[in-house]
């Protein structure tokens, strides 16, 4: 069942410049979320959601956590809100990452689509490799969070200020050369999916990817998410709200 | 308790409130927050012949007060509805409205034919979808073409046929006066507004369709007007949306001469919505001695 109310703050922090962490007590929806799902957030004065991705779900607190960024007015807003203020959300929507308990999993995480990663990676433990990419030192997050639920990080910045220098791409290729994993997911820009998809694919290796679209309702009633996917050899046009937002890479015409 | 139930063109409806077309699929997503059975009706999806893809995204732009959107009718084909989807809606309590938009007359027959054999409670004619191409907006913004397409789905069905007209019009009410001479039982007004949003860091429009159609409550003073008009202007019931997000609106809207109303954007601020309007319109009534909410039908008494 869906949800919709307004859900109590209790710890909100600027980790990097424009990127804000926000851990919410709502037990009623943190019961029934599973990693890759997403929740749908009103912005005062704004007339649409935002949908922002989960990126911890603590089932035994009834919390989950957000990261997001702010890409406009709408989420300038919902970051001012502060601890010990509601935020009104839809949740849990969408589906979320499929998970193969036991295997080994690498995870790409391009920037802001690094949060999804911490969800699903924390299902792994040190089964998951993570390998993040931010443009530069000043904007990467969730390493410690990554290292703490024990998994295996790499980092990558474009100009080599953290980690090492270069793209998540790269740093992929390389890992692949060594170790094959069962699966991968993988959350960022498009072009970055489209090659982590790509390599998934050359070396036989189950892909998983999250993608981003504006939205309308959230719910797959007002149709406006499309994206182009592929099915039983039909190309059609998937709505990222309730077909995803987590797809099988193979499905995505990017 | 007041009395919220309607007879809107002969359909009985225990309240006057109807998720609009397009906003609310087939009921099956928001059967998730509520029963659906709770709401007076419901306006599906609107359905075209054979299965259609849409426009491609993005599909939708916030606006001050509202949104644009260019869907383009996605949907999965009249046999689908009438198969899989109008099944589980006469499962629940609530009068099934079949939105249909075909791309030529002869489709929005063929349409009308089909769904004649139906279930279906009631049908309503879009001729005023701004996002498709064909069909859409062409037939409804032209006297001659909305009587044209009027007449030949009147001839295909018995049922109760309400025709959505276009705001994007000279005059409303000429439109109006057309399809109830060739038979409409009802008008519903107002479909969405064309308009545009531009990106000025890559000067390209938000919408991948470049213009798509305005809805929310950045509309609604328009629509009160519009349907003000149009309830002056037929003798045909007159079912009423465009930005209505409370039931306040609701109430204004049946003031200036609805019988019932649509509700549309407003779900996707808020999912409870249409119940928060029937909760408040009973609230309302009984606050105001209404006995029976259609007493208020038109009753705006203007200066």
């Amino acid at each position: 069942m869906y949800k919709q109310g307004k859900y109590q703050i209790i710890s909100k922090k600027a980790i990097a410049k424009g990127i804000y962490d926000m851990e919410i007590y709502c037990p009623e929806i943190a019961v029934q979320t599973e990693c890759g799902q997403f929740v749908h957030i009103s912005a005062d004065g704004f007339f649409l959601r935002r949908p922002i991705s989960v990126c911890a779900v603590d089932k035994v607190r009834g919390t989950l956590r957000i990261v997001f960024e702010v890409r406009g007015n709408g989420t300038d807003k919902i970051s001012q809100l502060n601890k010990g203020e509601l935020i009104d959300m839809i949740a849990p929507l969408g589906n979320g990452f499929k998970v193969f308990p036991g295997k080994k999993a690498v995870c790409v995480g391009g920037g802001i689509g690094t949060p999804p990663m911490l969800a699903v990676a924390a299902e792994y433990g040190a089964d998951a490799t993570v390998i993040c990419g931010f443009r530069s030192a000043s904007a990467v997050i969730l390493q410690d969070d990554l290292k703490a639920q024990g998994n295996r990080t790499i980092l990558c910045t474009d100009d080599g200020t953290a980690g090492r220098k270069g793209f998540v791409t790269d740093a992929l290729k390389e890992l692949l050369e060594t170790e094959k994993p069962d699966v991968i997911y993988a959350c960022g820009p498009d072009v970055m999916l489209r090659a982590v998809a790509s390599m998934a694919k050359e070396n036989g290796i189950s892909c998983q990817v999250s993608l981003e679209e504006r939205m309308g309702c959230g719910v797959g009633a007002c149709l406006v998410c499309a994206c182009k996917a592929v099915k039983n050899g039909e190309e059609y046009f998937a709505h990222v709200c309730k077909d995803g937002p987590v797809f099988p890479a193979e499905e995505v015409m990017f | 308790m007041a009395d919220l139930s309607v007879v809107f063109a002969g359909v009985s409806m225990k309240n006057p409130v109807i998720p609009a077309s397009g906003t609310f699929g087939y009921g099956r997503e928001y059967d998730q927050f509520y029963s659906i059975s709770r709401l007076g009706g419901i306006s599906v999806k609107g359905t075209t012949l054979a299965p259609k893809a849409g426009n491609p995204p993005p599909r939708i732009a916030e606006t001050p007060a509202g949104m644009l959107n260019s869907v383009g009718l996605q949907n999965g084909g009249a046999k689908k509805f009438l198969e899989y989807e109008l099944p589980n809606l006469k499962s629940k309590d609530l009068a099934v409205i079949a939105n249909i938009a075909g791309a030529t007359v002869e489709e929005c027959r063929q349409l009308a034919e089909l769904i004649d054999g139906s279930d279906v409670d009631m049908i309503e004619l879009n001729i005023s979808c701004p996002n498709v191409k064909q069909g859409g907006a062409a037939f409804g913004t032209n006297c001659n073409s909305a009587a044209e397409v009027t007449r030949a789905v009147r001839g295909a069905t018995s049922k109760p046929l309400m025709v959505k007209l276009s705001p994007n019009v000279t005059s409303i009410t000429d439109i109006a006066k057309a399809v109830e001479a060739e038979g409409a039982d009802a008008v519903s007004l107002i479909n969405t507004l064309l308009g545009m949003r531009i990106d000025i860091k890559t000067r390209r429009p938000v919408l991948k369709n470049n213009v798509g159609g305005l809805s929310g409550p950045a509309v609604f003073p328009i629509a009160v007007r519009m349907v003000w008009q149009t309830a002056n202007a037929v003798s045909i019931p007159v079912c009423g949306m465009g930005g209505i997000a409370t039931a306040e609106d609701a109430v204004e809207m049946m003031m200036a001469g609805a019988s019932c109303i649509q509700v549309g954007a407003a779900l996707f601020a808020d999912p409870f919505a249409p119940l928060k309007i029937i909760d408040g319109l009973d609230r309302w009534c009984n606050e105001n001695g209404v006995k029976n909410i259609s007493e208020i039908v038109g009753t705006v008494r203007p200066w």
